[in-house]
């Protein structure tokens, strides 16, 4: 089930838009949102905690850029159709394979590799062709372009 | 201030990863379980932020469950000495959530620069797309849409610990919410 605008109070769309990027440095960072929109913290963690359970907040957290903790890359594969199923069951055992989408194209096997480093990463990728018989593309991020406005939730 | 070990950085990575809790001080739980002060474990977090390691750190948000039913992975041939330029252009739009150059491999693979594109349908990724080709004059670049089909695993990114301080030797891993490399 999706959430159109209807559904949020002014306060729950401020929560959504203005804290994507930056939560302050604060021992109580609830308690200054509170002070910002003057209204109880008891309010704002009620409110938090309501969007997080229908399901629209993920976390109050961290997402760690690419290649900042560790190494990662994005790997691609060309799989006949009717063996698509086993050769993305055997990819996804391994560890090191985090995401594994079917995309429509010919390279129709795509999957995100973590590795500790560089060595490690490459004997995955090594072992998976191998053990699949089928080659990787090895597609690493080399520029990132993204200019973070934060995902800007349009109200209609 | 006395550095922190890696292992208790480790420990602060994945539970950053896994969510602040919703309580008034969010920070006193994680502090006590690794003998640290609140105030160190803000410190780490700033440390990592001006390390430029962290992406985003605060509501992290659902895309899919506010509409944006429907995404496609937008791939672009662009020229070698445009990339800088059209890459600039392309990474501002608000349905676009990520812009990578990566490299071409050649024969089978000539496309450079991939971006992820939101929609509240496919035919809105499709629109979207087509309004990005307009602002950013792409009319005579070749591209293609990769929508995603069947999800095979889906999980955050785990690391084994190089820091393994249990006394079993049994491997520890790390969890980190990494962005899409």
């Amino acid at each position: 089930m999706t959430h159109t605008a209807l559904e949020f109070s002014d306060l729950e769309k401020h929560l959504l838009n203005d804290y994507q990027q930056n939560l302050a440095p604060s021992i109580t960072p609830y308690a200054d949102m509170a002070a910002r929109y003057q209204v109880s913290e008891k309010t704002i963690l009620n409110s938090l905690q309501h969007l997080q359970q229908i399901g629209v907040i993920s976390r109050i957290g961290a997402v760690f850029k690419a290649n900042t903790i560790g190494v990662s890359t994005l790997a691609a594969m060309a799989v006949e159709p009717s063996k698509l199923k086993f050769i993305a069951d055997i990819v996804s055992t391994y560890q090191a394979v985090n995401h594994n989408y079917e995309r429509e194209h010919a390279y129709n096997l795509w999957f995100v590799l973590t590795a500790t480093d560089q060595t490690e990463l490459e004997q995955i990728i090594s072992d998976i062709e191998q053990k699949t018989g089928y080659s990787i593309l090895n597609l690493p991020m080399i520029k990132d372009y993204y200019i973070n406005l934060g995902f800007k939730l349009k109200w209609h | 201030m006395a550095l922190i070990s890696q292992h208790k950085e480790e420990a602060i990575i994945d539970w950053l990863s896994h969510g602040l809790p919703l309580v008034s001080r969010p920070y006193q739980a994680i502090a006590a379980q690794l003998e640290l002060t609140e105030q160190q474990i803000l410190a780490v977090i700033q440390n990592l932020q001006q390390q430029q390691k962290i992406k985003r750190f605060g509501v992290i948000v659902h895309h899919r469950k506010l509409g944006y039913k429907a995404n496609g992975m937008v791939v672009w041939d662009i020229a070698d000495n445009q990339v800088e330029r059209l890459g600039q252009c392309m990474g501002r739009f608000d349905y676009v959530t990520l812009c990578y150059q990566r490299p071409r491999r050649l024969p089978t693979w000539q496309y450079n620069l991939f971006t992820m594109i939101h929609g509240q349908s496919r035919q809105a990724v499709i629109e979207n797309t087509q309004k990005m080709i307009k602002a950013c004059q792409l009319e005579a670049v070749n591209y293609e849409i990769l929508f995603s089909k069947q999800c095979f695993k889906q999980r955050g990114a785990q690391y084994q610990r190089r820091t393994n301080q249990n006394t079993q030797n049994t491997p520890e891993f790390l969890n980190v919410k990494v962005a899409m490399p």
